[in-house]
């Protein structure tokens, strides 16, 4: 597969089709080729886990021209909600798809999307996908305790945040030119790495991904404190799914949650 | 978690719970407005902050009114087809169904958040529903989680003893 890769990369270098190629280097890490010599630079393997659309929307890397990005099935779900949004041209984008039947990570367990359907290209094959996992996950576990229980936990966990925004920068939605959190007038959220200001940011962010986290699990796998920060976004994810069916990056054609409404929503809940 | 929390701590002798209401121009305004005008009583913990519409509430501001020690928040506006900006709190209604979903997970008291339609009509409604909430919240409690946790870890007894 790696040197198909290569290949693919080369002839559309060498073609003029693209003028970079975003794929991953030497141990997983994220590598922009623009020369066609450099196309043996690219690598694929265990350690190919990150989601290489974040760098779509950076200004860095638009400046280059027209872009091959390499992509798993799990990536592509962002390329889908950047081109809803209005974020990338999806006609002058070159998707090389990367069959994967799961990297070993812990992510890559509740994959549902092994084999990319929106490419240009697909490199490899992956065998039919075993039966779903079954049984309780982290979310589930997480569930299952009480509401005192599980802020406990929560207060436990952010305890730990230093605000580094590592989750916001590798978050492939998260591409605001200027975040809320860099905001100082007013002050929305407490800049300091407090228990008030860490609430305060994660709020912020899972529901600023509310409906539109394709649940890359990147945010999880960047923090250095090791937050499972995708249980917030796995949170809003299933009760996108459980009141509206709708889950980011699966179906182009499908109507985005917010942006929408529908007077048959629920409203048990309002008085 | 406030049941517990409200046996243990020493609840302050006469506690008069906090709370902000977020409600729109239009309609939940001009009801409270109404309530006035028509001398309903109602409870004077509430504090009302008037914003265009729900579909202008952002959700931060609920967790700025926690931040700054609320007790309760209501969230309240237009009747759904009465919206004067057409489909504001539509859009306000899909967002505050995630937005619970995301504070249960949290473990926030989402009792403590309260969402109705008052319309410019309702003044009695108005004065029923910031009785109820008054009343819920006294007996819950002053919300000790959210407050300590924003108050942050008690000074340690060194620096006291610097100053």
């Amino acid at each position: 597969m790696t040197e198909r890769l290569r290949q693919t990369a080369r002839r559309l270098l060498e073609e003029g089709k693209v003028q970079v190629v975003i794929g991953y280097g030497a141990a997983g890490h994220p590598a922009l080729i623009t020369k066609a010599e450099d196309a043996q630079k690219l690598e694929w393997n265990d350690h190919c886990l990150a989601n290489l659309s974040v760098y779509l929307t950076r200004k860095e890397v638009k400046a280059l021209g027209k872009a091959a990005i390499v992509a798993k099935g799990c990536d592509e779900r962002a390329l889908v909600v950047l081109e809803k949004e209005s974020q990338i041209d999806r006609a002058a984008l070159y998707v090389i798809g990367m069959a994967c039947d799961g990297l070993g990570a812990p992510k890559c367990a509740s994959c549902q999307v092994h084999l990319p359907r929106f490419a240009d290209e697909v490199i490899g094959e992956v065998a039919p996908p075993a039966a779903a996992p079954t049984g309780p996950n982290g979310f589930d576990r997480l569930m299952a305790k009480s509401a005192a229980e599980r802020w406990a936990f929560w207060k436990d966990e952010f305890e730990r945040c230093v605000k580094c925004y590592a989750c916001r920068q590798v978050c492939p939605l998260c591409y605001c030119e200027r975040c809320i959190a860099d905001k100082n007038r007013p002050v929305v959220i407490d800049t300091s790495a407090t228990p008030k200001g860490n609430f305060a940011w994660h709020i912020t962010r899972a529901f600023h991904l509310a409906a539109r986290c394709v649940g890359c699990g990147e945010c999880t796998r960047a923090c250095p404190a090791g937050i499972p920060l995708a249980l917030l976004n796995q949170a809003l994810a299933q009760a996108t799914e459980a009141h509206f069916g709708y889950r980011p990056g699966m179906d182009p054609q499908a109507e985005p949650v917010f942006g929408a409404w529908s007077p048959a929503d629920r409203e048990d809940f309002i008085g | 978690m406030s049941e517990a929390n409200a046996m243990s701590e020493p609840r302050p002798v006469s506690f008069e719970p906090k709370i902000i209401a977020f409600v729109c121009n239009w309609c939940t305004y001009l009801g409270a407005d109404l309530a006035g005008t028509n001398r309903l009583e109602y409870p004077p913990n509430v504090r009302i902050i008037r914003l265009p519409c729900t579909g202008r509430i952002d959700f931060n501001l609920i967790v700025k009114a926690f931040e700054i020690g609320a007790d309760a928040v209501l969230v309240s506006g237009c009747h759904p087809g009465d919206c004067h900006y057409t489909a504001g709190n539509f859009h306000a209604r899909r967002r505050w169904m995630l937005f619970r979903s995301l504070l249960e997970t949290l473990g926030i008291e989402t009792e403590r958040i309260h969402f109705t339609w008052i319309s410019a009509a309702e003044g009695k409604k108005f004065q029923q529903v910031i009785g109820e909430i008054t009343e819920q919240a006294r007996a819950m409690g002053p919300y000790a989680a959210y407050q300590g946790m924003c108050a942050g870890p008690a000074p340690s007894p060194a620096v006291e003893a610097a100053k």
